[in-house]
Protein backbone atom coordinates (compact mmCIF):
# COMPACT_ATOMS: atom_id res chain seq x y z
CA UNK A 1 0.00 0.00 0.00
CA UNK A 2 1.45 3.30 -1.08
CA UNK A 3 -0.43 6.58 -0.70
CA UNK A 4 -2.70 7.04 2.36
CA UNK A 5 -5.59 7.67 -0.04
CA UNK A 6 -5.24 4.09 -1.30
CA UNK A 7 -5.20 2.76 2.23
CA UNK A 8 -8.41 4.59 3.03
CA UNK A 9 -10.07 3.40 -0.16
CA UNK A 10 -9.04 -0.14 0.75
CA UNK A 11 -10.41 0.29 4.29
CA UNK A 12 -13.73 1.56 2.87
CA UNK A 13 -13.90 -1.43 0.59
CA UNK A 14 -13.21 -3.85 3.45
CA UNK A 15 -15.82 -2.12 5.62
CA UNK A 16 -18.48 -2.48 2.91
CA UNK A 17 -17.48 -6.07 2.30
CA UNK A 18 -17.25 -7.22 5.93
CA UNK A 19 -19.66 -4.99 7.87
CA UNK A 20 -22.63 -7.33 7.48
CA UNK A 21 -20.61 -10.39 8.51
CA UNK A 22 -19.16 -8.74 11.61
CA UNK A 23 -22.40 -7.07 12.80
CA UNK A 24 -24.37 -10.27 12.19
CA UNK A 25 -22.00 -12.43 14.17
CA UNK A 26 -21.91 -9.97 17.09
CA UNK A 27 -25.70 -9.61 17.05
CA UNK A 28 -26.00 -13.37 17.41
CA UNK A 29 -23.45 -13.50 20.17
CA UNK A 30 -24.78 -10.60 22.24
CA UNK A 31 -28.43 -10.75 21.20
CA UNK A 32 -28.56 -7.00 20.73
CA UNK A 33 -28.25 -5.03 17.49
CA UNK A 34 -27.29 -1.77 19.22
CA UNK A 35 -24.40 -3.34 21.11
CA UNK A 36 -23.27 -5.05 17.90
CA UNK A 37 -23.42 -1.92 15.78
CA UNK A 38 -21.72 0.35 18.31
CA UNK A 39 -18.96 -2.16 18.94
CA UNK A 40 -18.27 -2.50 15.21
CA UNK A 41 -18.15 1.29 14.88
CA UNK A 42 -15.55 1.43 17.67
CA UNK A 43 -13.50 -1.33 16.05
CA UNK A 44 -13.57 0.54 12.74
CA UNK A 45 -12.21 3.68 14.40
CA UNK A 46 -9.29 1.65 15.71
CA UNK A 47 -8.78 0.08 12.27
CA UNK A 48 -8.65 3.47 10.60
CA UNK A 49 -5.93 4.52 13.06
CA UNK A 50 -3.87 1.35 13.07
CA UNK A 51 -4.07 -0.23 9.66
CA UNK A 52 -2.36 2.61 7.77
CA UNK A 53 0.55 2.32 10.24
CA UNK A 54 0.73 -1.41 11.01
CA UNK A 55 -0.55 -2.71 7.69
CA UNK A 56 -3.66 -4.80 7.07
CA UNK A 57 -4.29 -7.85 9.25
CA UNK A 58 -4.25 -11.13 7.33
CA UNK A 59 -7.98 -11.62 7.93
CA UNK A 60 -9.66 -8.21 8.35
CA UNK A 61 -13.10 -9.67 9.13
CA UNK A 62 -11.70 -11.83 11.92
CA UNK A 63 -9.71 -8.88 13.28
CA UNK A 64 -12.82 -6.67 13.26
CA UNK A 65 -14.95 -9.40 14.88
CA UNK A 66 -12.44 -9.98 17.68
CA UNK A 67 -11.81 -6.28 18.30
CA UNK A 68 -15.51 -5.41 18.22
CA UNK A 69 -16.31 -8.39 20.43
CA UNK A 70 -13.84 -7.12 23.05
CA UNK A 71 -15.37 -3.64 22.83
CA UNK A 72 -18.84 -5.09 23.35
CA UNK A 73 -17.69 -7.05 26.42
CA UNK A 74 -16.08 -3.88 27.80
CA UNK A 75 -19.37 -2.06 27.40
CA UNK A 76 -21.44 -4.80 28.97
CA UNK A 77 -18.99 -4.97 31.87
CA UNK A 78 -19.24 -1.20 32.39
CA UNK A 79 -23.00 -1.29 32.28
CA UNK A 80 -23.27 -4.36 34.48
CA UNK A 81 -21.67 -2.42 37.31
CA UNK A 82 -24.78 -0.27 37.23
CA UNK A 83 -27.14 -2.97 36.18
CA UNK A 84 -26.97 -6.47 37.56
CA UNK A 85 -29.18 -7.82 34.83
CA UNK A 86 -26.39 -7.50 32.31
CA UNK A 87 -24.34 -9.86 34.38
CA UNK A 88 -26.01 -12.69 32.53
CA UNK A 89 -24.81 -11.37 29.20
CA UNK A 90 -21.23 -11.58 30.44
CA UNK A 91 -21.63 -15.32 30.74
CA UNK A 92 -21.61 -15.50 26.98
CA UNK A 93 -17.94 -15.74 26.23
CA UNK A 94 -18.27 -17.58 22.97
CA UNK A 95 -15.20 -16.74 20.92
CA UNK A 96 -15.77 -19.39 18.29
CA UNK A 97 -16.44 -18.22 14.75
CA UNK A 98 -20.03 -18.62 13.41
CA UNK A 99 -20.83 -22.30 13.24
CA UNK A 100 -20.18 -23.70 9.76
CA UNK A 101 -23.41 -25.70 9.55
CA UNK A 102 -24.26 -24.65 6.01
CA UNK A 103 -25.30 -21.48 4.26
CA UNK A 104 -28.75 -21.30 5.88
CA UNK A 105 -27.12 -20.81 9.27
CA UNK A 106 -25.06 -17.84 8.13
CA UNK A 107 -25.52 -14.99 10.60
CA UNK A 108 -26.03 -12.53 7.78
CA UNK A 109 -29.11 -14.42 6.69
CA UNK A 110 -30.64 -14.01 10.15
CA UNK A 111 -29.71 -10.34 10.01
CA UNK A 112 -31.34 -9.73 6.64
CA UNK A 113 -34.58 -11.39 7.75
CA UNK A 114 -34.58 -9.24 10.88
CA UNK A 115 -33.89 -6.03 8.91
CA UNK A 116 -36.63 -6.87 6.37
CA UNK A 117 -39.23 -8.05 8.88
CA UNK A 118 -42.78 -7.22 7.73
CA UNK A 119 -43.50 -5.60 11.13
CA UNK A 120 -41.10 -2.78 10.14
CA UNK A 121 -42.09 -0.04 7.70
CA UNK A 122 -40.73 -0.48 4.17
CA UNK A 123 -38.56 2.66 4.55
CA UNK A 124 -37.11 1.29 7.77
CA UNK A 125 -36.37 -2.09 6.14
CA UNK A 126 -34.39 -0.39 3.37
CA UNK A 127 -32.49 1.85 5.77
CA UNK A 128 -31.62 -0.95 8.22
CA UNK A 129 -30.50 -3.30 5.46
CA UNK A 130 -28.18 -0.71 3.93
CA UNK A 131 -26.84 0.34 7.35
CA UNK A 132 -26.30 -3.04 9.00
CA UNK A 133 -25.77 -5.38 6.08
CA UNK A 134 -24.39 -2.93 3.53
CA UNK A 135 -22.20 -1.02 5.96
CA UNK A 136 -23.29 2.36 4.58
CA UNK A 137 -23.17 5.27 6.99
CA UNK A 138 -26.36 7.01 8.08
CA UNK A 139 -25.17 10.11 6.19
CA UNK A 140 -24.71 8.11 2.98
CA UNK A 141 -28.16 6.52 3.23
CA UNK A 142 -29.76 9.90 3.99
CA UNK A 143 -28.13 11.47 0.91
CA UNK A 144 -29.12 8.53 -1.28
CA UNK A 145 -32.78 8.97 -0.37
CA UNK A 146 -32.76 12.78 -0.21
CA UNK A 147 -33.81 13.02 3.41
CA UNK A 148 -32.08 14.97 6.20
CA UNK A 149 -29.51 12.95 8.14
CA UNK A 150 -31.41 13.46 11.41
CA UNK A 151 -34.56 11.99 9.82
CA UNK A 152 -32.67 8.93 8.63
CA UNK A 153 -30.92 8.51 11.98
CA UNK A 154 -34.29 8.66 13.72
CA UNK A 155 -35.80 6.15 11.30
CA UNK A 156 -33.01 3.66 12.03
CA UNK A 157 -33.07 4.27 15.79
CA UNK A 158 -36.84 3.80 15.93
CA UNK A 159 -36.65 0.58 13.91
CA UNK A 160 -33.96 -0.83 16.18
CA UNK A 161 -36.02 0.14 19.23
CA UNK A 162 -39.01 -1.73 17.82
CA UNK A 163 -36.91 -4.81 17.06
CA UNK A 164 -35.84 -4.84 20.70
CA UNK A 165 -39.15 -3.94 22.40
CA UNK A 166 -41.42 -6.08 20.21
CA UNK A 167 -38.86 -8.92 20.13
CA UNK A 168 -38.57 -9.27 16.39
CA UNK A 169 -36.64 -12.55 16.28
CA UNK A 170 -33.08 -12.81 14.99
CA UNK A 171 -33.68 -15.96 13.03
CA UNK A 172 -34.19 -17.43 9.59
CA UNK A 173 -37.93 -18.12 9.20
CA UNK A 174 -39.28 -21.69 9.19
CA UNK A 175 -39.53 -23.38 5.82
CA UNK A 176 -43.28 -22.79 5.80
CA UNK A 177 -42.80 -19.01 6.13
CA UNK A 178 -39.59 -18.71 4.12
CA UNK A 179 -41.11 -18.00 0.71
CA UNK A 180 -43.32 -15.18 1.98
CA UNK A 181 -40.64 -13.61 4.13
CA UNK A 182 -38.05 -13.94 1.38
CA UNK A 183 -40.40 -11.89 -0.81
CA UNK A 184 -40.03 -8.96 1.61
CA UNK A 185 -36.23 -9.26 1.50
CA UNK A 186 -36.10 -9.36 -2.31
CA UNK A 187 -38.48 -6.38 -2.50
CA UNK A 188 -36.05 -4.33 -0.39
CA UNK A 189 -33.10 -5.22 -2.59
CA UNK A 190 -35.02 -4.50 -5.81
CA UNK A 191 -36.25 -1.18 -4.41
CA UNK A 192 -32.66 -0.17 -3.60
CA UNK A 193 -31.62 -1.18 -7.12
CA UNK A 194 -34.37 0.83 -8.80
CA UNK A 195 -33.75 3.81 -6.57
CA UNK A 196 -30.19 3.86 -7.93
CA UNK A 197 -31.09 2.97 -11.50
CA UNK A 198 -33.98 5.35 -12.02
CA UNK A 199 -32.80 8.27 -9.89
CA UNK A 200 -32.65 11.32 -12.04
CA UNK A 201 -32.15 14.20 -9.67
CA UNK A 202 -29.83 15.18 -6.88
CA UNK A 203 -26.10 15.51 -6.74
CA UNK A 204 -24.96 12.28 -8.38
CA UNK A 205 -21.36 12.71 -7.27
CA UNK A 206 -22.41 12.66 -3.62
CA UNK A 207 -24.65 9.64 -3.92
CA UNK A 208 -23.61 6.15 -3.06
CA UNK A 209 -24.24 3.92 -6.01
CA UNK A 210 -27.37 2.18 -4.82
CA UNK A 211 -27.57 -0.06 -7.89
CA UNK A 212 -24.10 -1.45 -7.21
CA UNK A 213 -25.02 -1.88 -3.55
CA UNK A 214 -28.20 -3.77 -4.48
CA UNK A 215 -26.27 -6.07 -6.81
CA UNK A 216 -23.76 -6.73 -4.05
CA UNK A 217 -26.60 -7.62 -1.65
CA UNK A 218 -28.13 -9.76 -4.38
CA UNK A 219 -24.85 -11.68 -4.71
CA UNK A 220 -24.69 -12.22 -0.94
CA UNK A 221 -28.25 -13.58 -0.93
CA UNK A 222 -27.44 -15.80 -3.88
CA UNK A 223 -24.46 -17.20 -1.99
CA UNK A 224 -26.58 -17.77 1.14
CA UNK A 225 -29.64 -19.23 -0.63
CA UNK A 226 -28.26 -20.90 -3.75
CA UNK A 227 -31.35 -23.06 -4.29
CA UNK A 228 -33.95 -20.29 -4.27
CA UNK A 229 -35.03 -19.55 -7.84
CA UNK A 230 -36.33 -16.07 -7.03
CA UNK A 231 -32.98 -15.08 -5.51
CA UNK A 232 -31.20 -16.11 -8.71
CA UNK A 233 -33.97 -14.43 -10.72
CA UNK A 234 -33.58 -11.11 -8.93
CA UNK A 235 -29.80 -11.13 -9.34
CA UNK A 236 -30.17 -11.94 -13.05
CA UNK A 237 -32.76 -9.19 -13.46
CA UNK A 238 -30.47 -6.62 -11.86
CA UNK A 239 -27.42 -7.73 -13.88
CA UNK A 240 -29.29 -7.69 -17.20
CA UNK A 241 -30.72 -4.25 -16.43
CA UNK A 242 -27.44 -2.84 -15.18
CA UNK A 243 -25.65 -4.14 -18.29
CA UNK A 244 -27.53 -1.51 -20.31
CA UNK A 245 -26.80 1.36 -17.93
CA UNK A 246 -24.18 3.07 -20.16
CA UNK A 247 -26.35 2.82 -23.27
CA UNK A 248 -29.42 4.15 -21.53
CA UNK A 249 -28.44 7.81 -21.50
CA UNK A 250 -26.59 9.73 -24.25
CA UNK A 251 -25.95 13.46 -24.18
CA UNK A 252 -28.22 13.89 -21.16
CA UNK A 253 -31.09 12.24 -22.97
CA UNK A 254 -32.76 8.91 -22.26
CA UNK A 255 -32.25 6.34 -25.03
CA UNK A 256 -35.06 3.80 -25.35
CA UNK A 257 -34.30 0.09 -25.66
CA UNK A 258 -34.92 -0.01 -29.43
CA UNK A 259 -32.49 2.87 -30.07
CA UNK A 260 -29.68 1.84 -27.74
CA UNK A 261 -26.19 1.13 -29.00
CA UNK A 262 -26.14 -2.57 -28.23
CA UNK A 263 -22.38 -2.66 -28.72
CA UNK A 264 -21.96 -0.67 -25.50
CA UNK A 265 -23.92 -3.16 -23.39
CA UNK A 266 -21.79 -4.88 -20.76
CA UNK A 267 -21.27 -8.35 -22.24
CA UNK A 268 -19.85 -9.86 -19.04
CA UNK A 269 -22.92 -8.87 -17.00
CA UNK A 270 -25.21 -10.15 -19.75
CA UNK A 271 -23.41 -13.49 -19.89
CA UNK A 272 -23.67 -13.84 -16.10
CA UNK A 273 -27.37 -12.91 -16.19
CA UNK A 274 -28.09 -15.38 -19.00
CA UNK A 275 -26.36 -18.17 -17.09
CA UNK A 276 -28.56 -17.49 -14.07
CA UNK A 277 -31.73 -17.40 -16.21
CA UNK A 278 -30.78 -20.73 -17.80
CA UNK A 279 -30.21 -22.19 -14.35
CA UNK A 280 -33.71 -21.00 -13.32
CA UNK A 281 -35.26 -22.55 -16.42
CA UNK A 282 -33.55 -25.86 -15.72
CA UNK A 283 -34.74 -25.83 -12.11
CA UNK A 284 -38.33 -25.22 -13.22
CA UNK A 285 -38.05 -27.85 -16.00
CA UNK A 286 -36.76 -30.45 -13.55
CA UNK A 287 -39.94 -30.19 -11.50
CA UNK A 288 -39.20 -27.23 -9.23
CA UNK A 289 -41.88 -24.72 -8.35
CA UNK A 290 -43.06 -22.42 -11.14
CA UNK A 291 -41.06 -19.24 -11.75
CA UNK A 292 -41.94 -16.21 -9.63
CA UNK A 293 -41.98 -12.60 -10.74
CA UNK A 294 -38.23 -11.95 -10.59
CA UNK A 295 -37.39 -15.01 -12.66
CA UNK A 296 -39.99 -14.00 -15.25
CA UNK A 297 -38.78 -10.40 -15.41
CA UNK A 298 -35.22 -11.69 -15.74
CA UNK A 299 -36.32 -13.99 -18.56
CA UNK A 300 -37.95 -11.05 -20.39
CA UNK A 301 -34.72 -9.10 -20.05
CA UNK A 302 -32.80 -12.14 -21.28
CA UNK A 303 -34.91 -12.17 -24.46
CA UNK A 304 -34.13 -8.47 -25.04
CA UNK A 305 -30.42 -8.83 -24.37
CA UNK A 306 -30.30 -11.89 -26.62
CA UNK A 307 -31.27 -9.86 -29.70
CA UNK A 308 -28.30 -8.40 -31.63
CA UNK A 309 -30.68 -5.76 -33.00
CA UNK A 310 -34.04 -4.49 -31.70
CA UNK A 311 -35.64 -5.86 -34.88
CA UNK A 312 -34.47 -9.37 -33.93
CA UNK A 313 -36.43 -9.34 -30.66
CA UNK A 314 -38.56 -12.45 -30.17
CA UNK A 315 -41.75 -10.58 -29.28
CA UNK A 316 -43.95 -13.67 -29.11
CA UNK A 317 -41.62 -14.99 -26.42
CA UNK A 318 -41.83 -11.66 -24.59
CA UNK A 319 -45.64 -11.70 -24.71
CA UNK A 320 -45.72 -15.31 -23.51
CA UNK A 321 -43.53 -14.35 -20.53
CA UNK A 322 -45.75 -11.36 -19.72
CA UNK A 323 -48.74 -13.72 -19.79
CA UNK A 324 -47.00 -15.86 -17.17
CA UNK A 325 -46.09 -12.75 -15.19
CA UNK A 326 -49.76 -11.69 -15.23
CA UNK A 327 -50.61 -15.04 -13.67
CA UNK A 328 -48.24 -14.56 -10.70
CA UNK A 329 -48.23 -10.75 -10.32
CA UNK A 330 -51.30 -9.25 -11.97
CA UNK A 331 -50.72 -5.49 -11.80
CA UNK A 332 -51.74 -2.72 -14.21
CA UNK A 333 -48.06 -1.97 -14.84
CA UNK A 334 -47.43 -5.55 -16.01
CA UNK A 335 -50.52 -5.28 -18.21
CA UNK A 336 -49.14 -2.06 -19.69
CA UNK A 337 -45.84 -3.72 -20.55
CA UNK A 338 -47.65 -6.67 -22.05
CA UNK A 339 -49.71 -4.27 -24.20
CA UNK A 340 -46.50 -2.61 -25.46
CA UNK A 341 -45.14 -6.03 -26.45
CA UNK A 342 -48.46 -6.89 -28.11
CA UNK A 343 -48.12 -3.71 -30.20
CA UNK A 344 -44.82 -5.04 -31.56
CA UNK A 345 -46.42 -8.38 -32.36
CA UNK A 346 -49.87 -7.39 -33.70
CA UNK A 347 -49.51 -3.70 -34.50
CA UNK A 348 -49.92 -0.35 -32.73
CA UNK A 349 -53.74 -0.33 -33.05
CA UNK A 350 -53.99 -3.58 -31.07
CA UNK A 351 -51.53 -2.22 -28.50
CA UNK A 352 -53.40 1.07 -28.14
CA UNK A 353 -56.74 -0.67 -27.56
CA UNK A 354 -55.12 -2.64 -24.72
CA UNK A 355 -53.38 0.41 -23.26
CA UNK A 356 -56.61 2.44 -23.30
CA UNK A 357 -58.35 -0.15 -21.17
CA UNK A 358 -55.96 0.50 -18.27
CA UNK A 359 -56.74 2.92 -15.48
CA UNK A 360 -53.26 4.45 -15.21
CA UNK A 361 -53.94 8.14 -15.86
CA UNK A 362 -51.09 10.18 -14.33
CA UNK A 363 -48.59 7.30 -14.50
CA UNK A 364 -45.88 8.59 -16.82
CA UNK A 365 -45.10 5.26 -18.53
CA UNK A 366 -48.76 4.92 -19.53
CA UNK A 367 -48.72 8.35 -21.17
CA UNK A 368 -45.41 7.51 -22.90
CA UNK A 369 -46.88 4.25 -24.27
CA UNK A 370 -50.02 6.02 -25.54
CA UNK A 371 -47.99 8.82 -27.09
CA UNK A 372 -45.68 6.42 -28.95
CA UNK A 373 -48.55 4.30 -30.23
CA UNK A 374 -50.55 7.35 -31.37
CA UNK A 375 -47.46 8.65 -33.16
CA UNK A 376 -46.97 5.34 -34.94
CA UNK A 377 -50.64 5.41 -35.97
CA UNK A 378 -50.12 8.85 -37.50
CA UNK A 379 -52.46 10.57 -35.03
CA UNK A 380 -50.12 13.57 -34.64
CA UNK A 381 -52.09 16.07 -32.58
CA UNK A 382 -53.27 13.41 -30.12
CA UNK A 383 -49.72 12.10 -29.83
CA UNK A 384 -48.37 15.59 -29.11
CA UNK A 385 -50.92 16.15 -26.33
CA UNK A 386 -50.05 12.75 -24.89
CA UNK A 387 -46.28 13.55 -24.93
CA UNK A 388 -47.12 16.73 -23.02
CA UNK A 389 -48.97 14.66 -20.40
CA UNK A 390 -45.99 12.28 -20.19
CA UNK A 391 -43.50 15.16 -19.77
CA UNK A 392 -45.67 16.66 -17.02
CA UNK A 393 -45.76 13.30 -15.22
CA UNK A 394 -41.99 12.77 -14.92
CA UNK A 395 -39.28 14.59 -12.97
CA UNK A 396 -36.41 12.80 -14.64
CA UNK A 397 -34.50 15.33 -16.79
CA UNK A 398 -33.09 12.72 -19.22
CA UNK A 399 -36.54 11.33 -19.82
CA UNK A 400 -38.04 14.79 -20.28
CA UNK A 401 -35.36 15.63 -22.86
CA UNK A 402 -36.13 12.44 -24.78
CA UNK A 403 -39.91 12.99 -24.71
CA UNK A 404 -39.59 16.64 -25.73
CA UNK A 405 -37.52 15.67 -28.78
CA UNK A 406 -40.01 12.95 -29.71
CA UNK A 407 -42.89 15.40 -29.42
CA UNK A 408 -41.15 18.05 -31.50
CA UNK A 409 -40.40 15.52 -34.25
CA UNK A 410 -44.06 15.00 -34.96
CA UNK A 411 -44.94 16.80 -38.17
CA UNK A 412 -47.95 19.05 -38.22
CA UNK A 413 -49.58 16.98 -40.95
CA UNK B 1 -41.22 -14.98 26.99
CA UNK B 2 -42.85 -11.66 26.24
CA UNK B 3 -46.40 -10.51 26.90
CA UNK B 4 -48.26 -8.90 24.04
CA UNK B 5 -51.55 -7.05 23.93
CA UNK B 6 -53.73 -8.08 20.99
CA UNK B 7 -56.44 -5.48 20.69
CA UNK B 8 -59.41 -4.91 18.39
CA UNK B 9 -60.76 -1.47 17.60
CA UNK B 10 -64.10 -1.97 15.89
CA UNK B 11 -66.31 0.72 14.44
CA UNK B 12 -68.83 1.45 17.19
CA UNK B 13 -71.69 0.55 14.86
CA UNK B 14 -70.96 -3.16 15.42
CA UNK B 15 -72.61 -2.78 18.83
CA UNK B 16 -75.89 -2.01 17.05
CA UNK B 17 -75.89 -5.20 14.97
CA UNK B 18 -78.47 -7.80 15.98
CA UNK B 19 -77.05 -10.66 18.04
CA UNK B 20 -77.71 -13.25 15.32
CA UNK B 21 -75.27 -11.44 13.03
CA UNK B 22 -72.55 -11.52 15.67
CA UNK B 23 -73.14 -15.10 16.79
CA UNK B 24 -70.71 -16.61 14.29
CA UNK B 25 -67.73 -14.45 15.34
CA UNK B 26 -68.63 -14.94 19.03
CA UNK B 27 -68.56 -18.70 18.54
CA UNK B 28 -65.29 -18.59 16.59
CA UNK B 29 -63.73 -16.34 19.23
CA UNK B 30 -64.87 -18.72 21.96
CA UNK B 31 -63.19 -21.63 20.19
CA UNK B 32 -60.03 -19.59 19.67
CA UNK B 33 -59.95 -18.63 23.37
CA UNK B 34 -60.19 -22.28 24.40
CA UNK B 35 -57.40 -23.15 21.98
CA UNK B 36 -54.92 -20.60 23.31
CA UNK B 37 -55.78 -21.54 26.89
CA UNK B 38 -54.93 -25.14 26.03
CA UNK B 39 -51.72 -23.98 24.34
CA UNK B 40 -50.68 -22.20 27.53
CA UNK B 41 -50.21 -18.76 25.99
CA UNK B 42 -53.41 -17.14 27.37
CA UNK B 43 -52.96 -14.53 30.11
CA UNK B 44 -56.29 -12.69 29.96
CA UNK B 45 -58.95 -11.70 27.44
CA UNK B 46 -62.33 -10.07 27.36
CA UNK B 47 -64.59 -7.82 25.32
CA UNK B 48 -65.61 -4.32 26.34
CA UNK B 49 -69.05 -2.72 26.26
CA UNK B 50 -69.55 0.23 23.93
CA UNK B 51 -67.27 3.26 24.28
CA UNK B 52 -70.16 5.51 25.32
CA UNK B 53 -70.24 3.53 28.59
CA UNK B 54 -66.78 4.88 29.40
CA UNK B 55 -65.97 7.52 31.99
CA UNK B 56 -62.74 9.49 31.86
CA UNK B 57 -61.06 10.72 35.04
CA UNK B 58 -58.36 13.42 34.86
CA UNK B 59 -56.56 14.14 38.13
CA UNK B 60 -53.52 15.77 36.55
CA UNK B 61 -54.71 19.31 37.36
CA UNK B 62 -55.65 20.94 40.65
CA UNK B 63 -59.22 19.71 40.30
CA UNK B 64 -60.30 16.19 39.46
CA UNK B 65 -62.35 16.28 36.27
CA UNK B 66 -64.76 13.41 35.61
CA UNK B 67 -66.15 13.30 32.05
CA UNK B 68 -68.75 11.08 30.47
CA UNK B 69 -67.36 9.22 27.46
CA UNK B 70 -64.01 7.89 26.19
CA UNK B 71 -60.68 9.72 26.30
CA UNK B 72 -60.54 10.52 22.59
CA UNK B 73 -63.29 11.30 20.11
CA UNK B 74 -63.16 8.63 17.43
CA UNK B 75 -65.30 6.26 15.44
CA UNK B 76 -63.18 3.29 16.44
CA UNK B 77 -62.49 2.45 20.07
CA UNK B 78 -60.90 -0.41 21.93
CA UNK B 79 -63.54 -3.11 21.80
CA UNK B 80 -61.78 -6.06 23.36
CA UNK B 81 -58.36 -7.56 23.86
CA UNK B 82 -56.21 -10.55 24.66
CA UNK B 83 -53.00 -10.63 26.63
CA UNK B 84 -50.79 -13.50 25.55
CA UNK B 85 -47.38 -14.76 26.59
CA UNK B 86 -45.22 -16.03 23.70
CA UNK B 87 -41.49 -16.19 22.83
CA UNK B 88 -41.26 -13.45 20.19
CA UNK B 89 -43.07 -11.23 17.69
CA UNK B 90 -43.34 -13.91 15.02
CA UNK B 91 -45.23 -16.11 17.47
CA UNK B 92 -47.43 -13.17 18.50
CA UNK B 93 -48.21 -12.32 14.87
CA UNK B 94 -49.21 -15.92 14.19
CA UNK B 95 -51.63 -15.84 17.15
CA UNK B 96 -52.96 -12.45 16.01
CA UNK B 97 -53.70 -13.90 12.58
CA UNK B 98 -55.89 -16.57 14.20
CA UNK B 99 -57.51 -13.97 16.50
CA UNK B 100 -58.36 -11.73 13.55
CA UNK B 101 -59.90 -14.61 11.60
CA UNK B 102 -61.97 -15.60 14.65
CA UNK B 103 -63.34 -12.20 15.64
CA UNK B 104 -63.59 -10.74 12.13
CA UNK B 105 -61.68 -7.54 12.94
CA UNK B 106 -58.14 -6.28 12.42
CA UNK B 107 -55.96 -6.95 15.47
CA UNK B 108 -53.20 -4.66 16.77
CA UNK B 109 -50.18 -6.33 18.39
CA UNK B 110 -48.20 -4.41 21.00
CA UNK B 111 -45.56 -5.64 23.40
CA UNK B 112 -45.77 -4.88 27.09
CA UNK B 113 -42.70 -3.31 28.63
CA UNK B 114 -40.26 -5.87 29.96
CA UNK B 115 -40.09 -6.56 33.65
Amino acid sequence: MSAPADVHAEISRIVREEHGIVVASLARRFGDLDIAEDAVAEALLIAVERWPVDGFPPNPAAWLTTTAGNKAIDRIRRESKRDEKHQAALMITDDTPPEPTGPVEDDRLRLVFTCCHPALSPEARVALTLRLLGGLTVAEIARAFFVPETTMAQRITRAKAKIKAAKIPYRVPDTSDLAGRLGAVLAVVYLVFNEGYLAGSGDEALRVDLSDEAIRLGRVLRQLLPDEGEVAGLLALMLLTDARREARVAGGELVTLDEQDRGSWDRALIAEGHTLVRECLERVASGGTGPGQYQLMAAINAVHTDAPDARDTDWSQVVALYDQLMAVAPTPVVELNRAIAMAELDGPDVGLALVDRLDLDGYHAWHVARADLLRRLGRGSEARAEYDAAIAATENPAERAHLTRRRDQISNA
Amino acid sequence: MTQYLLSVHPDQSVYDLPDEEKQESWDATGVFNEEIQAEGIWVFANGLTRASDATTVDATGSEVVVTDGPFAEAKEHLGGFWIIDVPDLDAALAVAERASKACGEAVEVRPFEGE
